[in-house]
């Protein structure tokens, strides 16, 4: 077991931040984190870092204790923390080197691991980190968490503030990392990374809501839902709301997800009550679940 | 070690990277000397002052050669009557007002007695004070002379100025200035570089990297004793070759007691970085917890002995104090370590104090 945890609690000054959390990651396994900004996935990071201590339970990374063995834990993982956390005034290649001593090893020890990533922000090597773009930040940040070859990977939000071609690229990266066994735990707000994890906890107010490959998930979910549009988006949105026997609506992309009490559900008594309503060209179709439509529904 | 080095490395990275922090390293030393050196000072040179001569006999008129000759007064005119006077400070440009009464030389040969009036502008009361010193001596001088001759008998005053015999304000100057200096290079660039890294988050990844603790504060901490003494040294030269200020004790000492002094400094810039999160707390509490009592509380400017008694008490605490009387000792006196041993003791122990209080300060976690 590469990260196991149970039963853990934090509680900060009057804020639970986490609760009775209990979860286990396989060695080589690429673990999401999925949830709202103030779930507590920030904090279950520095638990799992040894940066903090918990209040109650006990968790374990790559078999050694978070309270009793930290100099081990801190040997042999790599942590990437949201905010970006590298040398501004130093160049690209300052900063690798400077990572690559302080774990006790070089660059070129460890190419191999960090090259598909590097040869893509070697060319602006001697520009300083302060001046690179949000993409190239995280490609560097990763190549420094990973330059001593850690056993354990923590990316808290890796792909926030950053393009989605970056974001693309990005988690390729992290699925050939896995593939040469390394473990990663990885957080994200965004529901439709999800799907690109082995298996996920869905993460609120420092409870873990469902753990579960993400394909389970989404099959596990049995209501139906319905895409609506219309050509008043933001009035269809309170107008649904108003529906008799709405059970949930929200946005999503540029479409309306509504869901209905009833199994029974008849389409064109929706429409028909939406165009009382004054709504025109009007579109109601049924479409499969996702990610975000399980977590909105939990 | 090359952990240690590594990190020593991206340490002068960051200090000659960045403008502002270069700029307080090496020309504040500079500018504050230079400025303390020439600009301000209690010296007196070439005071404007008015001769009003009712005498106009031999003994007036060679007094007033006297005073002509010396470099710290000019005569800028001569008036003549008491009315005269006010009129001639309220222009301004006259700072003091010399008055000889009547029949001057006359009343010395047969009363022995004689006076002159020495009028000041006290607006300014340091220069007032300076000025009516200066011109006693001038005249106490002159009569010492002319009783040789005449032998007189009474009490006369010789008084020598040790160690510093032409009231040179540099002499005092100098060691304060290095004093300040160093504190604030030492406490607040340490202390400000420290919760750098913890406001950027970097900390973070320090503390999760196999780095130890003291690795990190002894990394934070070189580079700056390093350029502390080069801050010293130039310091010290610059009082040497440009002001004349002698160094008659052992260089040796003098440099031993100054790295003491910036490991002092550097133990207290660390404490407020385990007691504060951003940069701007660690300034605020350099500039307003070292750099004030630095200042006035060491006896740079002001002097101890004429504080109030729980000032004088207060004082005790400042390693500043302590610093600036071993510098003094050394530079001017030339003593050796036998006669500096208590002090150097109490900064020691001031060092020690502050070390032990980080390290027991100092947070391997977040909280």
């Amino acid at each position: 077991m590469s990260i196991s945890v149970q039963n853990i609690s934090k509680k900060y000054k009057n804020v639970q931040a986490l609760q009775n959390i209990t979860f286990e990651v396989q060695e080589g396994e690429l673990f999401g984190l999925i949830g709202p900004d103030g779930a507590g996935k920030t904090t279950l990071f520095r638990l799992l870092t040894t940066l903090l201590l918990p209040n109650e339970g006990s968790a374990s990374v790559a078999n050694y204790d978070i309270v009793k063995q930290v100099k081990e834990i801190r040997n042999s993982v790599g942590y990437m923390p949201g905010k970006f956390s590298l040398y501004q005034d130093l160049t690209i290649e300052e900063n690798l080197t400077f990572f690559a001593t302080i774990f006790g090893t070089t660059i070129e020890e460890n190419y191999d691991l960090i090259e598909d990533i590097y040869v893509q922000i070697e060319p602006f090597k001697n520009r300083r980190a302060g001046a690179l773009s949000g993409g190239m930040k995280q490609k560097l940040a990763l190549c420094c968490a990973l330059i001593h070859k850690p056993k354990v990977l923590f990316l808290d939000e890796p792909t926030t503030g950053v393009d989605p071609v970056s974001r693309k690229e990005f988690w390729e990266m992290l699925k050939r990392l896995k593939q040469k066994g390394i473990t990663i735990l990885v957080s994200t707000p965004y529901m439709d990374e999800a799907s690109l994890c082995d298996r996920i906890a869905l993460i609120q107010k420092g409870k873990i809501l469902k753990i579960d490959t993400p394909d389970t998930i989404v099959k596990a979910y049995d209501k139906t839902i319905y895409e609506v549009a219309s050509n008043q988006m933001h009035q269809l949105i309170l107008d649904l709301k108003h529906f008799s026997s709405q059970y949930s609506v929200f946005a999503f992309g540029e479409f309306i997800h509504y869901i209905d009490k009833n199994d029974t559900f008849d389409t064109a008594a929706l429409r028909t009550y939406l165009q009382e309503k004054g709504h025109q060209n009007i579109s109601i179709q049924k479409t499969t679940a996702t990610i975000e439509d399980v977590f909105m529904d939990l | 070690m090359k952990r240690f080095i590594g990190f020593i490395r991206k340490e002068f990275y960051h200090i000659f990277r960045d403008k502002r922090s270069l700029f307080i390293l090496f020309g504040m030393p500079i500018a504050q000397i230079l400025l303390f050196g020439f600009a301000i000072t209690n010296e007196i040179n070439n005071v404007e002052i008015a001769i009003l001569d009712y005498a106009k006999d031999s003994e007036s008129q060679k007094i007033i050669q006297k005073i002509k000759a010396s470099p710290y007064f000019h005569i800028e005119n001569e008036i003549f009557s008491d009315k005269a006077i006010e009129s001639e400070f309220k222009k301004g440009k006259v700072k003091a007002v010399l008055l000889f009464e009547k029949d001057f030389a006359k009343k010395l040969q047969t009363e022995r007695k004689a006076t002159v009036q020495v009028i000041t502008d006290a607006t300014e009361p340091n220069v007032a004070n300076t000025i009516s010193n200066y011109t006693q001596s001038i005249i106490q001088n002159y009569q010492n002379q002319k009783n040789t001759v005449q032998k007189s008998n009474g009490v006369v005053i010789q008084s020598r100025m040790l160690y510093n015999p032409e009231l040179k304000s540099v002499f005092n100057f100098v060691p304060g200035v290095m004093t300040v200096i160093l504190m604030l290079v030492s406490a607040m660039m340490t202390s400000i570089s420290i919760t750098r890294e913890k406001e950027l988050g970097t900390m973070e990844i320090l503390l999760v990297s196999p780095l130890k603790p003291f690795q990190v504060i002894l990394g934070k901490v070189f580079p700056y004793v390093f350029l502390s003494i080069i801050n010293a040294i130039v310091i010290v030269s610059m009082g040497y070759f440009i002001f004349g200020m002698p160094i008659n004790g052992s260089i040796f000492l003098l440099a031993f007691e100054s790295i003491l002094f910036i490991i002092t400094a550097l133990s207290l810039g660390i404490l407020i970085s385990t007691v504060s999160n951003t940069q701007q707390t660690a300034m605020m509490i350099s500039l307003m917890g070292l750099m004030l009592p630095v200042i006035i509380l060491s006896g740079f400017i002001f002097p101890i002995a004429s504080m109030p008694l729980p000032m004088q008490v207060i004082s005790n605490i400042i390693p500043a104090k302590w610093f600036i009387i071993i510098v003094k000792s050394i530079m001017l006196k030339g003593v050796g370590l036998e006669y500096i041993f208590k002090e150097t003791l109490i900064l020691l122990g001031m060092t020690l104090l502050f070390i032990g209080l980080s390290i027991k300060k100092y947070k391997t976690r977040l909280e």
